[in-house]
């Protein structure tokens, strides 16, 4: 047990450092989910004035997703990374040695989960800073753990997808044909009581819904935490089972060989 | 042909870095199936004097990928602990996939492997555990040091604390590369980062190291280097090496054994020295103006002290006696008979015509074939 925790972190460690070394990825992952911040809340700022949104800050409202939408992006694009090891032989390293096979796995969607909380916190502070409350310290920290969650959960099927694929192009045609009808099938952006009752319906099986919907029930009066912790445990189940994916789409990668 | 059984390795320290001599003694590999008669047939010497261990036992593995390629048609080998055993042969005849069994990356269709003493199928853990390997596809993080990667090999090897940072430095110094190790490996030379896998492989001091083509893709300086290094390698640590090859010069050069597999199948085996001696006599290659090879073949064969004919395209390979008695009297046969000839090469026999003896096919027509 200690020894997959160990080598999850190593693995996970490797590829953080690998990251921290690209200073025009730092400079997007840092500046993007600000830009978005700044750019939905000046476009859409009277949009609250419109009924249903249960707040007059939008700001408020769009912390929250913003935090869940860049968490999203950030798992659903992670199995390139996957696929560049295994392009590169250095999965087969790996597999040539004792590490446990799930590490291999886990230290790659524990690398998506810590890259999007500390994108989460960033976001955070700016929309603090530009008025936002977001229900103090308990909604802060559900803000993060729903972006942890939401990345994990994405990863975990991203990581799947490319251990099948293997072909980049693949990979990528899925994380584009995912992104944007997920985020449109939720309230990430507009409130809830705005989209079409169909809508609505179908959204409640996206689970960036589910991790909206977490994330900002602190910002929004009338939110019970029994209906946030629900969606939580939605999302933690939503990660148990891509990591599943994940793990199971390894054996089969290690098949082929 | 004489194929010696290496299957009882002695313990003594007198290895020699190439090749080690043992007399003529264990020419039976047929007859010994198990190890007890094995020790019969070195019964020359003290028994005392050796330790029965195979570092590795390929028996009879076979290999069907989808799409029905056969790439492993029963090979059978045995390598003793501390031998550099050289597979060698042309791209598809088998060599990486038998690599890739043997490093429990890939699961036989049937057969058995032991690695170190370990079933590759039933304990793939410890043989894990026992092996470096050295992918064909180098394999290092080229987005990390030297160091780093050295590092996080040795972790997943689970080495621990300040005698992990100590090999990994160790092994800077010894492959030349202590100046770069904080440096990203993507800024390395091909030269430097083919040591590096070796060194990442070497990391938790294995008993059996596979070197998958390692010295393919490097310019012949770098290529000239590593084989110093793993020359020094094999006599300074008591390290089983397996090294896959299509340079016939790399495996003569690194290699005290070889077997030449071809389609799946070991065609021969033995130290560089036995299988070239094994062919008597020199090698003379006539190429043809015309494809008149098969008429060419007839003549020569017809003649005194011509051992065999193959015919290779345009090219005939004939092996006799005494190069130079032979190529005036092949010349002169070849003008009488109408044949035109274009150049005549006479050489010592090379594993290139080891090959071309036990496969009937030139090195780079089985290439062709195979790929």
């Amino acid at each position: 047990m200690t020894t997959v925790v160990s080598q999850t972190l190593y693995l996970c460690a490797r590829t953080l450092r690998n990251l921290s070394r690209q200073p025009i990825w730092i400079v997007v992952m840092v500046v993007q989910p600000m830009f978005w911040l700044l750019l939905y809340s000046q476009l859409f700022r009277r949009i609250t004035d419109l009924p249903g949104f249960g707040t007059t800050s939008y700001i408020d409202y769009l912390t929250p997703g913003v935090a869940v939408m860049t968490a999203f992006f950030s798992g659903s694009w992670a199995g390139m990374g996957m696929i560049e090891d295994l392009d590169r032989g250095v999965l087969e390293r790996f597999l040539a040695t004792p590490a446990h096979r799930g590490a291999i796995v886990f230290g790659r969607i524990l690398e998506s989960s810590i890259v999007a909380t500390l994108q989460a916190l960033l976001i955070l502070v700016t929309g603090l800073a530009l008025g936002a409350t977001n229900g103090g310290a308990p909604g802060w920290f559900i803000i993060l753990a729903a972006s942890f969650l939401v990345a994990a959960g994405f990863a975990g099927l991203s990581h799947g997808v490319a251990l099948r694929t293997r072909q980049e192009a693949s990979m990528i045609a899925v994380a584009q044909f995912i992104g944007l009808p997920l985020l449109f099938f939720s309230s990430l952006l507009i409130a809830r009581a705005l989209i079409p009752d169909w809508m609505q319906t179908l959204s409640l099986l996206n689970p960036v819904e589910w991790a909206v919907r977490a994330a900002r029930g602190e910002a929004l009066p009338g939110t019970s935490w029994t209906e946030m912790g629900g969606f939580m445990l939605l999302l933690v189940g939503f990660v148990v089972a891509t990591t599943g994916f994940a793990t199971m789409s390894f054996r089969s990668y290690q098949r082929t060989l | 042909m004489i194929i010696r059984s290496h299957a009882i390795a002695p313990v003594a320290p007198d290895r020699h870095p190439r090749r080690r001599g043992d007399g003529k003694a264990g020419a039976c590999r047929k007859s010994c199936h198990d190890r007890l008669t094995r020790h019969a047939c070195r019964r020359r010497e003290p028994l005392a004097y050796y330790r029965p261990v195979d570092a590795i036992v390929v028996d009879g593995l076979e290999k069907t990928y989808k799409g029905s390629v056969r790439a492993l048609d029963g090979i059978t080998f045995s390598v003793p602990e501390g031998q550099v055993f050289g597979l060698l042969g042309p791209n598809g005849a088998g060599k990486s996939t038998t690599v890739r069994i043997l490093t429990t990356l890939t699961r036989p269709d049937g057969g058995s492997a032991t690695v170190a003493g370990h079933d590759v199928s039933r304990e793939p853990g410890a043989v894990r555990h026992s092996i470096g390997y050295v992918p064909q596809a180098s394999g290092v993080d080229r987005e990390a040091t030297g160091r780093e990667n050295l590092l996080l090999q040795g972790r997943l090897q689970r080495m621990r604390g300040a005698g992990l940072e100590r090999r990994a430095t160790e092994l800077l110094e010894t492959f030349g590369l202590a100046e770069k190790a904080d440096a990203l490996v993507k800024t390395y030379s091909g030269g430097m980062k083919r040591r590096l896998d070796v060194a990442t492989g070497l990391m938790h001091s294995p008993q059996v190291l596979f070197l998958d083509e390692p010295t393919t893709g490097l310019d012949p300086e770098a290529r000239a280097a590593m084989w110093d290094e793993l020359s020094r390698l094999a006599t300074r640590e008591r390290l089983t090496i397996l090294l896959t090859t299509h340079y016939l010069e790399e495996a003569d050069r690194l290699a005290e054994r070889v077997a030449i597999v071809s389609r799946g199948k070991v065609v021969v085996e033995g130290s560089p020295e036995e299988l070239k001696q094994a062919l008597r006599g020199d090698a003379v290659a006539v190429d043809l103006e015309s494809d008149t090879a098969e008429r060419a073949a007839e003549v020569v064969r017809a003649l005194d002290g011509v051992h065999e004919t193959v015919v290779d395209g345009r090219r005939l390979h004939a092996r006799v006696e005494h190069g130079a008695q032979a190529v005036p009297v092949i010349l002169g046969a070849l003008d009488g008979a109408g044949v035109g000839v274009s150049a005549v090469t006479v050489s010592r026999p090379s594993l290139d015509d080891v090959y071309l003896h036990h496969t009937g096919r030139g090195f780079r027509s089985d290439d062709e074939a195979g790929s």
